[in-house]
C-alpha cells in the first residue's frame, strides 16, 4: 500500500532522515519505535507531505507522490492522520470538526455529513458529547474525536503521531482501546508510539528507528523480547 | 463672550455632519478589513512578488501622514487623472487604503498566532491551503483580532475628522463652517468632541469586554 525507498529529510544542515526504506501493506498495524529526535515523526510526516522529503520516493496505493502531476489534497483524503496535540478546531462543535471534511472536501450533503459524524462519534463511545467544543472535553475524548474526524474521510491508512503522548495516564486506554477496535477491523495503520502492550496485542510489525535510519525490524515478540542490535537493546531497556 | 446656546444650535447641522461621520468611517473599516486580509494573507503566505508589493504598500502608508495621503488624492491625483475626485470618494479612498494598511498587520499577527497544528490538521484531512484558511483559520484569527480591529475602528472614526481638509461636510467641516458664521468656536467644537466622545466611548468599552471574553478561552465564542 506504501512503499518508501531511500527517503532523506534535511531541516537546513539536520539530516533528519538518512535514507530510509520501508514497505507497508494492506491491513498491517506497523508501530514505529525510537528515541526522541530519531526522526519517527518526521517520516510519519512525510507519508502525507505534511513535510516535503528532501529526496526518495513515496508510493501511495501505485501513486509517484511529490511529482506535480499528483494532487496532494486527493492523497491525503486516503490517509488520516492523529497527532500528539489532537488539534481539534476548537471553534466548532466536535460533530462539526467531524463533518467538515465530508462537507467541504467531498461535497457531501450536511445532513448526511452529520449523521456519519454522529456515527462515528457513537463508535469512539463519545455519543453523548456529539453537541460539545473541544474545550470541554478530556484529552482522552478530545483523541478520540481526532480519530472520528479522521475515519470520516474514510481514508485506506491512518497514521499516528504519538496518539497518547500528551495524555494523563488514566485516558491513554480509552483512545489505545479505539485504535484496537480500528486494528482489528482491518485498517493499515502506522503508529508513532512507545505503547508496548498495543504493539504486542495488535502490531505485526514494530520498527527501531535511530538517528534517521530504521535499525532493526521485526514483529514486537522479536525487537521487544529478543533484541539484536545494541542500539535497540539500549533504548529498550530506558524505556520498558 | 462664550454663548453657550450655539452649541445647541449648531447641533443639529452637526449631527448631519455625524452621519457622513460615520458612513466613512464604516465603509473605510469595511474597505480596510477587506484589503487588510487580502494584504495579510499575502504577508504570511510570502510569495515573492507579492510579498514585496504588499510590503511595500504598508511601509509607504504607515511611513506617510494620512493628511499629506488625503491631500495627495484629492488635489494631487487631478492633475494625473485630469478630474477631480468627489470629497466623500478621496477621503474614502485614503481611509481605506490607511486602514487596510493597519488591518494587514493586525490580520498577519492573528494568522500567525494560531497554531500551526491547525493548517496540519485541516490539511492533513485533504482540505486546500485556502479552504484551511477559510474554514479553519480565519475564523480563529478573527476572533482573536477582534479587540485590536475595534481599537482600530476607534482610530479610523477620529481620523475622518482629517477628510475636512478636502471640504468633506462631516462633523468636523460643519462646525467650522458654524463657526466662521457665528464666530463662536469654543461652544461648537466643545459641541463636536462630545459627539465624538458618545461614539467612541461606547465602542472602546466593547473592545475592552471582547478583551475579557477572549481572556476566558475562544471555545465556542
Amino acid at each position: 500500500m506504501i512503499k518508501v525507498s531511500r527517503l532523506y529529510k534535511n531541516f537546513g544542515h539536520l539530516e533528519v532522515l538518512r535514507g530510509v526504506d520501508a514497505h507497508i501493506k494492506r491491513g498491517e498495524v506497523v508501530v514505529l519505535v525510537g528515541p526522541s529526535g530519531s526522526g519517527k515523526s518526521t517520516f510519519l510526516r512525510c507519508l502525507n507531505y505534511l513535510e516535503q522529503p528532501t529526496r526518495g520516493e513515496i508510493i501511495f496505493n501505485g501513486t509517484l507522490l511529490g511529482n506535480s502531476q499528483v494532487n496532494m489534497n486527493r492523497v491525503r483524503q486516503e490517509m488520516g492522520m492523529v497527532f500528539q496535540q489532537f488539534n481539534l478546531f476548537p471553534h466548532m462543535t466536535v460533530t462539526k470538526n467531524v463533518a467538515l471534511a465530508p462537507m467541504r472536501v467531498k461535497g457531501v450533503g450536511e445532513a448526511e455529513a452529520v449523521e456519519l459524524a454522529h456515527d462515528l462519534l457513537g463508535q469512539v463511545g463519545l455519543a453523548d458529547k456529539v453537541a460539545a467544543y473541544p474545550g470541554q472535553l478530556s484529552g482522552g475524548q478530545q483523541q478520540r474525536v481526532a480519530i472520528a474526524r479522521a475515519l470520516a474521510m474514510q481514508p485506506k491508512v491512518m497514521l499516528f503521531d504519538e496518539p497518547t503522548s500528551a495524555l494523563d495516564p488514566e485516558m491513554i486506554n480509552e483512545v489505545l482501546d479505539v485504535m484496537k477496535d480500528l486494528a482489528h477491523e482491518g485498517m493499515t495503520m502506522v503508529v508513532v508510539s512507545h505503547e508496548m502492550g498495543f504493539a504486542r496485542e495488535v502490531g505485526n510489525r514494530v520498527i527501531f528507528i535511530d538517528e534517521g535510519r530504521f535499525v532493526e525490524e521485526g514483529t514486537p515478540e522479536q525487537i521487544f523480547t529478543n533484541p539484536q542490535n545494541p542500539r535497540t537493546q539500549a533504548f529498550l531497556s530506558k524505556i520498558l | 463672550m462664550i454663548n453657550w446656546s450655539y452649541a445647541f444650535k449648531v447641533l443639529p447641522n452637526l449631527l448631519r455632519g455625524t452621519v457622513v461621520t460615520i458612513q466613512l468611517a464604516l465603509l473605510g473599516v469595511l474597505a480596510g478589513v477587506i484589503i487588510g486580509t487580502i494584504v495579510g494573507l499575502i504577508r504570511v503566505n510570502r510569495t515573492r512578488i507579492l510579498y514585496q508589493l504588499a510590503t511595500i504598500y504598508v511601509e509607504i502608508i504607515r511611513g506617510t501622514p494620512m493628511l499629506v495621503q488625503l491631500v495627495l488624492i484629492f488635489y494631487g491625483l487631478p492633475q494625473i487623472i485630469g478630474f477631480r475626485l468627489e470629497p466623500f470618494t478621496a477621503a474614502f479612498i485614503t481611509f481605506g487604503l490607511n486602514s487596510g494598511a493597519y488591518t494587514s498587520e493586525i490580520v498577519r499577527g492573528g494568522i500567525q498566532s494560531i497554531d500551526r497544528g491547525q493548517m496540519e490538521a485541516a490539511r492533513s484531512l485533504g482540505m486546500s491551503y485556502f479552504q484551511a484558511m477559510w474554514y479553519i483559520i480565519l475564523p480563529q484569527a478573527f476572533r482573536r483580532i477582534l479587540p485590536p480591529l475595534g481599537n482600530e475602528f476607534i482610530i479610523l472614526l477620529k481620523d475622518t475628522a482629517l477628510a475636512s481638509t478636502v471640504t468633506l461636510q462631516e462633523m468636523m467641516r460643519i462646525g467650522q463652517i458654524q463657526m466662521a458664521r457665528t464666530g463662536q468656536p469654543f461652544p461648537i467644537y466643545v459641541m463636536a468632541a462630545l459627539i465624538y466622545l458618545v461614539m467612541t466611548l461606547p465602542l472602546s468599552q466593547g473592545v475592552r469586554y471582547l478583551e475579557r471574553r477572549m481572556g476566558a478561552g475562544d471555545q465556542g465564542l
